[in-house]
């Protein structure tokens, strides 16, 4: 069993975000950079796979400029066999089916039975490119995946559908999913795994700036919609306005 | 130009998502003179029809294939590349639900154009359309610009049109037969289930205390619900606290979980994210405490709080007592 894990390094929940000057993109070097959170659900599922099942191997896929090699070592700390970093010059990434189309040659002549990535990113949020990579390798797909089980040359999951609803779906490899959030417990990389990540290998694919569809024209702040009345002062101040608004405001 | 609105089946009716597609198609098609035409299928494709035959659009298309009976993503986006391919559409519209997330992108594969995903509102001018979605989890928005030459596949967030502005109208149905080769279809689907029934109605609740990530950890919960019960409302949470095994999932308000619409939404630690957020906004009054002032939850609540929980709620529970 071959599977790849697609990552991307994306600004971390709590990281500032400044626009750059050119009004598209932020000033990297202010952000702070983590693995995407549904990716690393998605790397965590791909290790309890392999622990399953015989003879597997993980190879952790990540697109972006150097920077990104960061997560690609965290992976393979946690237990993946080898990286594969495509190298790319520009990083304003808003056209997922051009991203996509590179992820598909790269990953083309690996023949993976079994492609996961977390089902959205955290950054631009577009939640397709793992679908469309499967589709553009003819593999079978599946989305919102909230468990996982492989039998002989299927994948059984459990779907997310609307409105608290579930459906279970199964699909021949190869199969490209995308994983929801919350469905395991990523682990952390022990020490031992750490130094061990150090020799495994990570393939780096130059990549030429793809033509974009897409481009994002302009990224800004929202502005509030609404008329927010912000309570302020000591606590017992604000203890005693929000009663004040629950009563006589909100009438409760 | 012309545009399509794909309609979804929730259940023999049209879904809330659709409806609010075909208000942005009409309001293009009132703005760039666009004929609109909505397309639908599956088990229930005729009362859909007949339903969509109420508004104000050019015409519907209905495929009748037995293919389509049951959802399939390979099968939606065979019928659908199918449709866009034999016609001359710029626009295809439709709502952002969990459906259209399955199978869409693997028509932007198929017919190699993009897929503009779940954008909040559109600006429409010199016969070229902008959109505009949310990133890093809400804190900005990008536009993304779009020229009238190209072909578009658009999905909108739920709530982005309002259902009030939908025109009534009368337009004809038309059938088309589109074959299937059955083997295309690649998963084997069963019944769509629910998990936790008889949990925690929310929907009906007049007071909702809802907590979030910010909360920290599974020990002040319980801090929560006291003022949950001192208030005399129910207790609900964004999905990283049902992630984390803080509360049942039954308890999660977003798009993964219930729909509410109090007349109080008290949001403690709840950044914001969109995902709750659809959940959410039709509350009557939102309340929010957050130690980020930046946080998006700011941009919706009515009164907002940049404090600690933990310093806040203790002292308001003995008040209320």
């Amino acid at each position: 069993m071959k599977i790849a894990v697609l990552v991307k390094q994306v600004p971390g929940s709590e990281s500032p975000l400044s626009i750059a000057n050119n009004n598209v993109w932020l000033v990297e070097e202010k952000v702070s950079y983590v693995m995407n959170e549904s990716d690393n659900y998605a790397l965590e599922e791909a290790l309890l796979l392999k622990e399953s099942t015989q003879d597997s191997e993980i190879v952790v896929v990540s697109l972006g400029p150097e920077r990104v090699k960061k997560i690609i070592r965290e992976g393979l700390a946690k237990g993946a066999d080898r990286g594969i970093h495509i190298n790319t010059v520009n990083n304003e990434d808003s056209d997922p089916l051009s991203i996509a189309k590179i992820f598909a040659d790269a990953l083309k002549a690996e023949n993976f039975d079994l492609i996961l990535s977390g089902l959205q990113s955290d950054d631009l949020g577009h939640g397709q490119t793992g679908i469309i990579i499967g589709e553009l390798l003819n593999m079978s797909t599946g989305s919102l995946a909230v468990s996982t089980k492989l039998d002989g040359n299927q994948i059984a999951i459990k779907q997310e559908l609307e409105a608290g609803f579930f459906q279970n779906v199964r699909m021949p490899l190869p199969a490209s999913v995308t994983i929801q959030s919350g469905l395991n417990t990523p682990r952390y990389p022990s020490l031992k795994g750490i130094m061990g990540a150090k020799k495994k290998e990570i393939k780096t694919l130059d990549i030429d700036s793809a033509d974009q569809d897409l481009k994002i024209s302009k990224l800004y702040l929202p502005s509030a919609s609404n008329e927010i009345t912000m309570i302020d002062g000591s606590t017992d101040q604000i203890v005693e306005s929000l009663v004040k608004v629950f009563k006589s405001e909100i009438k409760i | 130009m012309n545009i399509l609105i794909v309609i979804e089946d929730n259940n023999g009716a049209i879904h809330k998502m659709s409806l609010e597609a075909i208000v942005a198609a009409q309001e293009i098609s009132s703005k760039l003179n666009a004929k609109t035409t909505a397309l639908v299928m599956g088990r229930n494709a005729e009362a859909l029809a007949l339903e969509a035959s109420k508004y104000e659009l050019n015409d519907i298309l209905k495929i009748n294939s037995s293919s389509l009976n049951s959802y399939s993503s390979d099968g939606y986006a065979i019928a659908i590349e199918k449709v866009i391919s034999e016609n001359n559409f710029s626009y295809v519209l439709f709502g952002h639900t969990y459906q259209v997330r399955d199978y869409v992108p693997k028509i932007s594969a198929k017919l190699m154009r993009p897929f503009l995903a779940d954008n909040i509102k559109m600006s429409i001018s010199n016969r070229s359309i902008e959109f505009t979605k949310q990133t890093f989890n809400a804190k900005l928005l990008a536009d993304i610009q779009t020229s009238d030459s190209g072909l578009y596949l658009v999905s909108f967030q739920s709530a982005s049109f309002s259902l009030d502005a939908i025109k009534p109208g009368s337009s004809e149905i038309q059938k088309i037969d589109i074959e299937i080769d059955n083997t295309q279809i690649k998963n084997i689907y069963e019944e769509p289930f629910q998990e936790s029934v008889g949990g925690v109605d929310l929907t009906s609740a007049d007071i909702i205390v809802s907590v979030g990530r910010g909360i920290g950890d599974a020990d002040k919960i319980s801090i929560v619900k006291e003022l949950a019960e001192a208030m005399g409302g129910e207790l609900s949470s964004s999905r990283p606290v049902v992630d984390a095994g803080w509360l049942s999932p039954d308890h999660q308000v977003g798009s993964s979980g219930q729909s509410v619409s109090p007349k109080l939404y008290f949001a403690l630690g709840i950044s914001g994210a969109i995902q709750h957020v659809v959940g959410m906004k039709g509350s009557k009054n939102i309340v929010a405490i957050n130690k980020d002032p930046e946080a998006p939850i700011f941009e919706i609540a009515n009164y907002g709080i940049v404090g600690d929980i933990f310093e806040i709620v203790p002292k308001l529970i003995e008040s209320l007592k």
